[in-house]
């Protein structure tokens, strides 16, 4: 049971991620009317449009004359990311991170984390690849990342059958199992990089307790952006930089209780990082 | 040798300041940007090349669909017929853009055509599908513009004088988009083919005509308008026919180009100018 407890929102993720593609299958194959569509762009209980802020983006990037309905979805989806959940969307919504956390748990149970080979990729990347998809949809006329994005050709892939999609989904899997580590989400995807713009001042965070730790360093182990963390052990404030996924595996293998959600702290003016 | 040290150290290990430091990463960042930027550009620009895809009713031009359509598939869950698919990697078409095969599962034409008002970006155009009766809008299939059906005169067995109709007798708008001409069979002497002829301003590249095919690989198949269409040029008019001849007037005679290099030397010049066709 206290196994169990231990890994509480871990499973509430997996019912999440899982609950949402079945939903849109669901839409889909048996015609329900909860989600139909994909996370491109969905319908919710048939009113309520939502669609991704990033794909309009590059949509308009690329010169896209487009209706209202998507400009709404767009809007809800930001407003709701930007304030309450930050990233919480790479985390609990997409699918990808159903195998980018599958590669981390191999690399921690094949140790292949304590023979970390020289491949480096810096964790701004992310933000050249979102400037770059920009540019490109500009230069040829349509959404860019769109046309290869894995999140898309698995949530579709779901929906509509899978075609070969699975090897783009292999490749990430074998890039952050033996590449970098957590290198799809925390140094190239665009759309990580995009939620942690928008969710840059949202107000659930994660909230370290400095009395309580005891630098066990667990936290750090599991925490699939550690720069976060930079306050471990240190001071007692609210984890507030954009990057971090509110994913609360950090929360769960904590044994001292110095880490819970909580709102925003807002006394901290700004998120010190140790590059800052 | 203290003077020599410094000297050393001063001429061969210049000093990385922040500024140099900054500015060198950007660069290198940059350089990596325009590598992967290159690399990526030429994926988009291939896969947008997948000219002989069949869209659903209403889509608008193809560069504008390409760029207007958010790849959510609620056109494809809307249609009853599943005719729709969402490109998969390793289709070979724009990846999460919507088609159709309509020799698997051809465009059934619903008249309320579910598929259009769905889309959430209007990258399938409603007014496109609709005409305007008494006043009010209402959504008219036949006026979509999916495809034009084509017929291959060699392999169609009507055309080799064996009966068939199948094409026309599947067609939502037969006697319009697709007609029974009778020909003379000059191989037999003594019979007609009933040979059917496709009509553009009314064929709806709806494919039903393809799938019913009974040939091994369909003689008259859809392709996209753009690809399957001629085009004459102003230059010509049908004789006999008054309102094409209407068009020379609103035609812009200033704008038309009879001059060419070779009209401008007198004929006698141009026509013993052998040199010209030696150069080839």
């Amino acid at each position: 049971m206290n196994k169990l407890f231990k890994m509480r929102y871990l499973i509430l993720r997996r019912i999440t991620q899982i609950g949402l593609l079945f939903l849109y299958f669901a839409g889909n194959a048996y015609g329900w009317n909860v989600l139909k569509g994909t996370l491109s762009a969905s319908l919710l209980f048939d009113k309520i449009p939502l669609a991704d802020p990033f794909a309009v983006l590059q949509m308009l990037s690329a010169g896209a004359m487009m209706g209202i309905n998507v400009f709404i979805g767009a809007a809800i989806i930001t407003l709701f990311y930007g304030i309450i959940g930050g990233r919480a969307f790479c985390s609990w919504v997409c699918p990808v991170n159903m195998v980018t956390d599958l590669a981390n748990w191999m690399r921690r149970v094949l140790l292949l984390d304590k023979t970390e080979r020289k491949v480096w990729v810096s964790r701004n990347a992310r933000y050249w690849v979102l400037g770059l998809s920009l540019i490109i949809s500009a230069l040829t006329g349509l959404a860019a990342f769109e046309l290869v994005s894995p999140i898309t050709i698995f949530n579709r892939g779901i929906i509509f059958g899978m075609g070969m999609g699975g090897g783009v989904l292999l490749a990430i899997f074998l890039f952050d199992l033996f590449g970098v580590k957590n290198g799809w989400c925390g140094h190239i995807c665009p759309l990580g990089g995009f939620y942690s713009l928008i969710g840059r001042f949202s107000l659930i965070r994660v909230r370290h307790n400095q009395p309580n730790c005891t630098l066990c360093m667990k936290c750090k182990d599991v925490c699939p952006e550690t720069e976060v963390l930079f306050m471990i052990g240190k001071e007692s404030t609210t984890v507030n930089m954009g990057e971090c996924v509110n994913c609360a595996r950090c929360i769960e293998v904590c044994d001292d209780d110095a880490l819970g959600f909580s709102i925003r702290d807002f006394t901290t003016r700004k998120a010190k990082g140790e590059k800052q | 040798m203290n003077e020599r040290q410094e000297k050393v150290k001063s001429t061969k290990k210049p000093k990385v300041t922040e500024r140099r430091r900054f500015l060198s990463i950007m660069a290198q960042s940059i350089g990596l940007s325009a590598l992967g930027g290159i690399v990526w550009t030429g994926y988009v620009e291939e896969a947008k090349s997948a000219p002989l895809t069949l869209r659903p009713p209403g889509a608008l031009a193809e560069d504008d669909f390409l760029r207007t359509c958010i790849k959510c598939g609620q056109c494809a869950e809307a249609c009853p017929y599943d005719t729709l698919i969402m490109a998969k990697p390793g289709d070979r078409k724009p990846m999460g853009t919507p088609y159709f095969i309509p020799r698997d599962i051809p465009c059934y034409m619903c008249t309320d055509i579910p598929c259009v008002p769905v889309c959430p970006t209007g990258a399938l155009d409603e007014d496109s599908v609709s005409s305007v009766v008494d006043g009010k809008k209402v959504l008219d299939i036949n006026k979509s513009k999916m495809g034009l059906a084509l017929v291959d005169h060699e392999s169609c067995i009507a055309y080799w004088g064996i009966q068939c109709d199948a094409c026309y007798r599947a067609c939502p708008i037969l006697g319009e988009a697709i007609t029974i001409e009778f020909i003379r069979n000059e191989r037999t002497g003594k019979h007609a083919k009933l040979v059917p002829i496709v009509h553009a301003d009314h064929c709806t590249g709806c494919g039903l005509c393809e799938h019913a095919c009974v040939t091994e690989k369909p003689a008259i198949f859809v392709l996209p308008r753009e690809v399957a269409m001629g085009k004459p040029g102003d230059y010509y008019v049908k004789g006999w026919s008054e309102k094409d001849q209407e068009r020379i007037k609103q035609r812009n005679l200033q704008e038309l180009k009879t001059k060419t290099e070779r009209s401008e030397k007198k004929p006698q010049d141009y026509l013993n100018m052998d040199e010209e066709l030696f150069n080839e």
